[in-house]
């Protein structure tokens, strides 16, 4: 059984061919893997290894080592609440005990409705914003236990603009054909993208 | 600026100046020099990556001296290092303080313990004392990662090496580091075992007990072992092992560094298979077909068998005795047979060879190369069997010399093999036609054809399918001699000793040292008396003549035609007709049941002597442990058998049989006895003189084939029925099913699904056989290995066609 979807396919081939190696376009895959389903299964990295000519374990490896990509089924929305310094000090402590009885998980777990999973998560840079949390990625500055309740209310009635969790961005970027940079043998690969306009002095 | 010449940089260690070579790491100058840094991950066979830090010393480049990883720091002029510093010793005593925070310390149960370079540099480096009261990680203890190999995570250091080996190394990266932190673990991907031909090197390698092989584990403890240094013989790639024993029984195999064979790796085949010779099968007293009941083999007295044997030999005369056989044998072994057969009794039908490989008059005469020799040349021309199957070293030595640049391989080949992830191009061609498929090449405007034709060029050179003859492979030789003459051969015969066995004579036409036997040497014939008169019968030409009444006597040296031969209705019809079939083997294998009178014969680490690799590099075979029953080595069957014929051998010991092949045999003069036991063996000692001219037949085209066949690929696989791995409990259930795989087109036009069973025919037989589509077949071609447990493609072969077509069929 195939994967990704036709038109990931289609995709995916498109996004290794941005590459000199194959090998390169793994973690984007992932993304797009994890895009798709909202989560990365065993059968997408035995997909994507194919794809980019390694193998499962490799893929395993790597995506393993990125605490962002999801070996495990999670919630269409993923909260990360802040532990660390500041946060910590601005009270994501309560917050999170808070948000385990708002959502009755403990965090690390998803509700069984398959809507939240809620994690601690460390430093968000958001510091001077403490305490912070953010959804799928997105971020929720200052946040109060009330604010929280309505922020899973709003999650949960399908009044926000937040994708489903493993979407990065719904703007998809193609590059023009003349601009891929394509499998290039390794000694003609300049060591700046050519995307960047050097001749023509565009930034 | 120029870079400085290698004499030109000088380090001090230790206060000690000494000369290093640009781009070396400090470690590697530390360790030229005699100064013993401590690490983990550093391996000089594999590129440094500076996981472990238990290599970090004081280096100062001038701006003092700093604490760096000297595996990944190189050497730099006027560098001074300083590996006993305060600093030096305190980063060590951290490391491995660090190192044992999650360290089980199960040392009293761990296969490493006594060996483990963890145990011994805590001895000499640590701190003495832990000051780590928490609770140490833990992992579910050992699990299986691939049949041979298992893992203990908590044993496990981190340091990189099998994962680095598993990946730069065999090509196969099946495991990696996943997780992160604290986490980190060596791990396969769920239900996708490490199940690479190499994988035993990771044992080997790994400097904890993380990773036991399943043959060796809890068998035996490090001080119970006694070792020697030896060769393996599974194939004819000699790469040299320590051989170890417990009890007198072989427990282990380590694969030892030797630069121009092995670089200290082993294949799993050759490092496990000792389990066969400790196999209670193995045949351990003379046997003769019983009178009463012809079905049964019957023990009997070594004296008793001889007799009946060399009565035999008698009976048919000269012309009526073949031999086949005799690559199992050391160098010493197979001249004792050589010369029993030439000059005792006067027959020149001997053949190391069983039919599958290449006529020895070819192989000896062509231009040498060696090992080192195709991983520096500008190409590789691959021409022959799969290597990663059967010369399962060759094929990782070429791999590392591709991807690191040294070389390139170009295979020119039916189907796929274990070549084409690193080959430069895979040509691919109609089975027999590789000689069209280079002329072809050499003709165009291709720049490969100026690369083939201006740089250098090694072939490694074999037949490419065991359902053809030796014709299209000869036919290539002939293009490759005319079209690039600059091109040098190393030949790609893969059973053990077979190269020594030809050097040796055991081959129709040639004798001891190469010689044409038209030619004999002065020496030769004054020791021998005299030589036969003709060139006899190869190995088809003997089973032809048996099956068809002109042969009586037939003696298999180790040989098992039913399953070697690719023909197996002639090999049967040959083994049923001749009057006796006289057996020397360690197992009863499919032909031994057949025989007349069995000999048991001893196996490998029961015997010394010499053996000699593909490029004719002569190393040493040395005994560790004593036979089971009464098995003999082979010299002494011959003389016994010369002694019963009235006649002697006058060979009585191995290093006096190195004497006289030393004397008699014009290429291996000068090769003394002295200098195969000196050190000089430990690399071996490469002998390329040759008296043989090359005389290669004119290039043919086979025939083409009928449109409604498929053309019968076959080549052997690492894990086969062969009799060492079938007889290897570990290694055994590693063989595979036989399987025929077609390309899915030609599997539609016949409505067969992948999966199917199908019935197979060709001209020799029809069988059921499970087809399996697979599309990087080429099309009107069929692959079926050779020897698999379950049926052989032996049954389809005609040993007399240049070429093999089946037809298949649903049932
Ligand atoms: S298993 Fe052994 S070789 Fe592999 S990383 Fe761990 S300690 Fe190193
Ligand atoms: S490649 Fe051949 S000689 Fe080397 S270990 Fe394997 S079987 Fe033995
Ligand atoms: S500590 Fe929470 S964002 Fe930095
Ligand atoms: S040996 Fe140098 S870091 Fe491991």
């Amino acid at each position: 059984m195939k994967f990704f979807t036709d038109e990931n396919s289609e995709l995916a081939r498109e996004m290794i061919e941005r590459y000199p190696k194959a090998r390169s376009a793994m973690i984007p895959l992932l993304h797009l893997a994890q895009e798709q389903e909202g989560w990365i299964t065993d059968e997408a990295m035995t997909e994507i290894a194919e794809l980019v000519g390694t193998t499962s374990a490799e893929v395993l490896g790597t995506c393993s080592f990125y605490e962002m990509f999801k070996r495990k089924p999670v919630g269409k929305y993923v909260i990360n609440i802040c532990t660390t310094m500041s946060c910590a000090l601005m009270g994501a402590g309560d917050l999170m005990k808070h948000a385990e009885s708002r959502l009755g998980v403990k965090s690390g777990g998803s509700t069984s409705d398959g809507m939240f999973t809620l994690e601690g998560a460390e430093c968000q840079a958001a510091c001077t914003e403490a305490p912070c949390l953010q959804v799928n990625y997105r971020h929720q500055y200052r946040v109060t236990a009330d604010q929280f309740d309505q922020l899973i209310e709003e999650l949960a009635s399908a009044d926000h603009d937040v994708p489903q969790h493993g979407v990065l961005s719904r703007i998809r970027q193609h590059i023009p054909e003349d601009r891929f940079v394509g499998p290039t043998p390794p000694e003609e690969v300049v060591s700046a993208p050519i995307w960047l306009g050097t001749d023509s002095g565009e930034k | 600026m120029s870079e400085p010449t290698p004499s030109e940089i000088t380090v001090t260690i230790n206060g000690t100046q000494i000369d290093a070579q640009a781009g070396e790491m400090v470690i590697a100058a530390a360790d030229r020099a005699g100064v013993h840094i401590p690490r983990f991950c550093y391996h000089e066979r594999m590129s440094p990556v500076g996981m472990c830090r238990m290599c970090l010393v004081d280096i100062d480049t001038g701006r003092g001296p700093m604490l760096q990883p000297s595996c990944m720091v190189p050497v730099s002029d006027g560098m001074s290092v300083d590996t006993e510093s305060e600093d030096t010793k305190r980063a060590q005593e951290g490391i491995l303080e660090f190192l044992l925070v999650n360290h089980p310390l199960d040392c009293p149960v761990c296969d490493k313990g006594g060996e483990c370079p963890l145990q011994d540099q805590t001895m000499a480096y640590g701190p003495g004392e832990s000051r780590f009261v928490e609770e140490k990680r833990h992992y579910e203890k050992p699990i299986p990662i691939s049949d041979l190999v298992h893992l203990d995570r908590e044993r496990c250091i981190l340091c990189d090496r099998c994962t680095r080996f598993a990946d730069e190394v065999a090509g196969d990266p099946l495991i990696y580091f996943m997780e992160r932190g604290n986490a980190t673990q060596v791990l396969t991907f769920p239900d996708e075992p490490f199940s690479s031909y190499f994988s035993g090197n990771t044992v080997q390698i790994c400097p904890v007990g993380a990773l036991t092989a399943a043959p060796y584990r809890f068998k035996a403890r490090p001080w119970d072992l006694e070792q020697v240094e030896s060769t393996c013989t599974t194939c004819s790639m000699g790469c040299r092992v320590a051989v170890q024993s417990s009890r007198n029984e072989l427990v282990r195999y380590l694969g030892v560094d030797v630069e121009s064979v092995n670089h200290g790796w082993l294949c799993d085949k050759g490092r496990f298979n000792f389990e066969s010779v400790n196999s209670e099968q193995r045949l351990t007293t003379p046997l003769i077909r019983d009178i009463d009941d012809p079905r049964q083999l019957l023990g009997i007295d070594w004296g008793s068998a001889l007799a009946v044997a060399a009565e035999a030999i008698q009976q048919a005369g000269p012309e009526r005795v073949g031999i086949i056989g005799g690559s199992r044998l050391t160098n010493e072994d197979a001249y004792a047979w050589s010369k029993f057969a030439g000059s005792i009794v006067g027959t020149d039908n001997v053949d190391a060879q069983l039919g599958d490989g290449l006529p020895a008059e070819v192989v000896l005469a062509l231009p040498p190369a060696t090992i080192a020799d195709a991983c520096s040349a500008d190409t590789v021309l691959v021409v022959g069997p799969d290597i990663k199957e059967e010369l399962a070293i060759l094929h990782l030595r070429l791999r590392g010399a591709a991807t690191k640049g040294q070389t390139n391989v170009v295979e020119i080949g039916p189907n796929p093999t274990g070549c084409e992830p690193y080959a430069q191009r895979s040509i691919r061609c109609a089975p027999g036609e590789t000689a069209k498929a280079l002329s072809e090449l050499l003709a165009s405007d291709d720049p490969l054809a100026g690369q083939l034709g201006e740089g250098s060029v090694v072939v490694v050179f074999g037949r490419a399918s065991m359902a053809e003859s030796a014709d299209p492979a000869l036919s290539l030789a002939a293009v490759i001699r005319t079209e690039l003459p600059h091109a040098t051969f190393l030949p790609a015969l893969r059973r053990g000793n077979v190269r020594g066995a030809l050097d040796m004579g055991l081959a129709p036409g040639i004798l001891p040292g190469r010689t044409d036997i038209r030619q004999p040497s002065q020496a030769l014939l004054e020791t021998w008396g005299a030589v036969p008169a003709a060139k006899g019968l190869d190995t088809t030409g003997m089973l032809h003549a048996a099956a068809s009444g002109d042969l009586d006597t037939l003696i298999l040296l180790g040989a098992d035609p039913l399953s070697d031969f690719p023909d197996r209705n002639l090999a049967a019809e040959a083994i049923q007709k001749a009057k006796t079939v006289i057996a020397i083997d360690n197992f009863v294998t499919d032909s031994v049941a057949q025989a007349d009178v069995a000999l048991p014969a001893t196996a490998y680490g029961e015997q010394g002597g010499t053996t000699t690799n593909i490029e004719g590099r002569i190393s040493r075979l040395t005994q560790k442990i004593t036979p089971p029953g009464s098995a003999r080595d082979d010299w002494m069957i011959a003389t016994e058998l010369a002694w019963r014929l009235g006649s002697d051998l006058g060979l009585s010991s191995k290093q006096e049989i190195w004497r006289e092949i030393e004397r008699v045999a014009p290429s291996h003069a000068g090769v003394t006895l002295e200098r195969v036991e000196s050190s000089e063996a430990h690399e071996g000692i490469l002998v390329q003189e040759t008296s043989l001219e090359l005389n290669l037949p004119a290039p043919e085209t086979p025939p083409v084939a009928d449109g409604y066949g498929l053309r019968l690929v076959s080549g052997r696989k690492l894990w086969d029925a062969a009799t060492a791995t079938a007889h290897s409990p570990s290694l055994q259930p590693l063989a595979a099913a036989p399987a025929l795989k077609v390309h899915p087109n030609d599997l539609q036009r016949l409505g067969i699904s992948s999966g199917d069973d199908v019935r197979v025919i060709s001209t020799r037989s029809t069988e059921t056989i499970t087809a399996i589509a697979d599309e990087n077949i080429q099309r009107g071609t069929a692959m079926l290995p050779f020897n698999q447990p379950g049926g052989g493609a032996n049954r389809f072969i005609d040993a007399d066609a240049a070429v093999n077509d089946i037809r298949i069929e649903t049932l």
